[in-house]
């Protein structure tokens, strides 16, 4: 073995492996070892039931909804506290982060509160025909409301180390300010912004606590995929839950190949020859 | 194009970083803005390219008030010190990016013709498909400058565009901006804090200090004339000398120096190395002085030396000139200026 300048290789590889070995690979490999004790037609049976599929099919789109309204809100947030000075930015920057600090519960019950049809928005939506709380539109706002700070924090280090000269360049050739986004921006962005969309897709999809206050609950409607795993849990059905569970970490390993698949083409630009 | 800036002055939140600056820039010159930094050259230029606007005063081109027209549609090429290439496009397309936005929109090949035919301008066939990350830095820069080209601005700015390059590449790229300057004859301001850039480069060198221009002329000018003492010691390597100025004359311990017009009162005696000869001991006229250390360069001998009087002197000589350090001779000067030490 070759000589070595940094010391402590062999003490803290040793410890990252235990600790990626303990606290994740086993309890995965434990959740795939309960599913697989039913054997496929069992399995097959549960994870493709009508109930469970309704579920996937809620989970799935709200989390879509959600986090489409993030990418673009949170670009957008980002883009608001990197480029402009106002007074204020320091309290806006901070309460960005609010969703990551407070108890998923007490978001959930704070946003029931205010969608409920007598709540402060719930009241002047439902005038207008609008139900959020207790539909899958509910799940969505849940789902926003948590995994918002995910886009914005992934997105803003990139666009505060953007050289401001690149925008000024492209101005200076004549370029029109929509253009320059579209060409400039969004391209050097791409990697980032699906860094933070992919997260914040996988967090509203296992999502729980923000969720179940607002959702109402219904099976078939707006049932969710971790509250039915829940639920088999409680009705201490283990090997289903551990299949149902399976269905969201298989989810959420080809959420994350075609993520580093996608950032892998946006930073083709990157490879030095 | 000529460019004319009248009693331009810039302020950022009370702090004046251009003041009340005139400056013309004829129709095809080359002209360089040098200072050193916070002097506000580049604020100049950023304003000339309307990057930035001014607090007061007026900036022309030709006799077109241009001082309040966005730079999207002022028609100036800019090239920015670290190149701003846009990363994700390959050479080609970073040129061809400003042509795809213009109007009247030009076809495809029209658009390829001009990006083959500038690539050729620059130097840099065959390369028009690598992405900015796998070209070298001078080659970086050349694609900056095909790019603000492209779109045939009416002048050319460039704000240090040598300085992110090491030396051997800067005179190289120097010598290449001045042939395609002189093919072109695009009225051209760039500025730089390297004053043998300025020299070397441009028909005329404005040098600024404070925000303020302390002196504008040929590099002929600016050197063998220099109007003060700040732009003597800017321009290169300087030796001063303590002296009392009276009736047009410096007193210099024993030596009495030619300082025409030069108010009475303290002065210094500036001069450059090459400027000063050494002497053994002789009946030389000049400053006494010992040799400390001797630096050989390839074409010449740096004495370093000590006056009499205490004060650092450095001095060059001929290669093969016999000094050694602990020498004691006299350092006579054939060339030097005397400025006051505190012009009125």
């Amino acid at each position: 073995m070759s000589r070595r300048v940094l010391p402590g290789l062999p003490l803290t590889l040793g410890l990252t492996l235990l600790y990626v070995a303990v606290i994740i690979a086993l309890p995965l490999a434990a959740l795939v070892f309960k599913a697989a004790s039913l054997g496929p037609a069992d399995y097959w049976r549960i994870v493709s039931s009508t109930r469970a599929v309704a579920s996937y099919r809620v989970t799935v789109l709200s989390a879509l909804g959600a986090t489409a309204f993030n990418l673009v809100f949170g670009l957008m947030l980002a883009f608001v506290l990197t480029r402009y000075r106002f007074p204020g930015r320091r309290i806006l920057d901070a309460v960005v982060d609010l969703p990551f600090a407070l108890p998923t519960a007490v978001a959930g019950i704070a946003l029931t509160t205010l969608f409920a049809s007598n709540g402060w928005f719930g009241a002047p939506l439902a005038a207008l025909g609008v139900k959020v709380a207790y539909t899958p539109l509910g799940i969505t706002v849940a789902m926003i409301f948590t995994s918002l700070p995910f886009v914005v924090r992934t997105v803003q280090p990139v666009l505060e180390d953007l050289d401001p000269a690149l925008e000024e360049a492209a101005l200076s050739l004549g370029v029109g300010e929509w253009r320059i986004f579209t060409r400039v921006l969004l391209p050097l962005l791409t990697p980032a912004l699906l860094a933070g969309v992919s997260l914040a897709f996988a967090r509203s999809l296992g999502e729980f606590g923000a969720i179940i206050f607002i959702a109402g609950n219904q099976p078939l409607s707006t049932e969710i995929t971790a509250l039915l795993a829940f639920i088999r849990l409680e009705e201490y059905d283990y090997p289903a839950t551990a299949a149902i569970a399976s269905v969201m970490l298989f989810a959420a390993f080809v959420m994350l190949a075609v993520t580093g698949i996608l950032q892998g083409r946006a930073l083709r630009y990157m490879e030095r020859s | 194009m000529k460019i004319s800036l009248d009693a331009v002055s810039k302020a950022f939140d009370g702090f004046r970083a251009v003041n009340d600056v005139s400056l013309e820039v004829g129709s095809g010159r080359l002209v360089a803005l040098l200072g050193p930094s916070g002097s506000g050259k580049t604020t100049i230029l950023r304003m000339v390219a309307g990057l930035e606007f001014p607090t007061t005063g007026i900036i022309r081109f030709g006799e077109e008030d241009a001082t309040n027209i966005p730079i999207a549609k002022r028609g100036v090429g800019f090239v920015f010190q670290h190149y701003a290439l846009f990363p994700h496009m390959s050479v080609a397309d970073n040129i061809a990016f400003g042509m795809e936005a213009r109007k009247p929109k030009r076809s495809r090949d029209a658009i390829g013709a001009r990006v083959a035919e500038l690539l050729r301008l620059v130097q840099l066939d065959g390369l028009a498909d690598r992405y900015p990350s796998q070209i070298s830095g001078g080659q970086r820069q050349r694609v900056a400058l095909a790019r603000a080209l492209a779109v045939e601005p009416r002048v050319l700015l460039l704000d240090e565009p040598f300085g992110a390059l090491d030396a051997a590449v800067r005179r190289d790229l120097r010598r290449w901006l001045r042939e395609i300057h002189d093919e072109l004859g695009i009225t051209t301001l760039f500025v730089t804090h390297d004053q043998e850039e300025a020299l070397d480069l441009a028909d005329e060198v404005v040098i600024l200090k404070d925000g303020r221009i302390v002196q504008s002329g040929t590099p002929e000018q600016v050197t063998r004339q220099p109007a003060s003492a700040f732009v003597m010691d800017f321009l290169g390597d300087t030796n001063r000398f303590a002296a009392t100025v009276s009736g047009g004359r410096a007193s210099l311990g024993a030596l009495q120096l030619d300082a025409a017009g030069v108010p009475d009162g303290a002065g210094t005696v500036y001069a450059r190395p090459r400027d000063l000869a050494w002497s053994g001991l002789s009946s030389r006229t000049g400053v006494p002085a010992t040799v400390l250390r001797v630096l050989d360069r390839p074409d010449s001998r740096r004495i370093v030396a000590q006056t009499a009087a205490g004060e650092p002197v450095e001095l060059d000589a001929a290669a093969d000139a016999p000094v050694a350090a602990g020498d004691v001779g006299i350092i006579e000067l054939r060339r030097w200026r005397v400025f006051a030490d505190n012009p009125a």
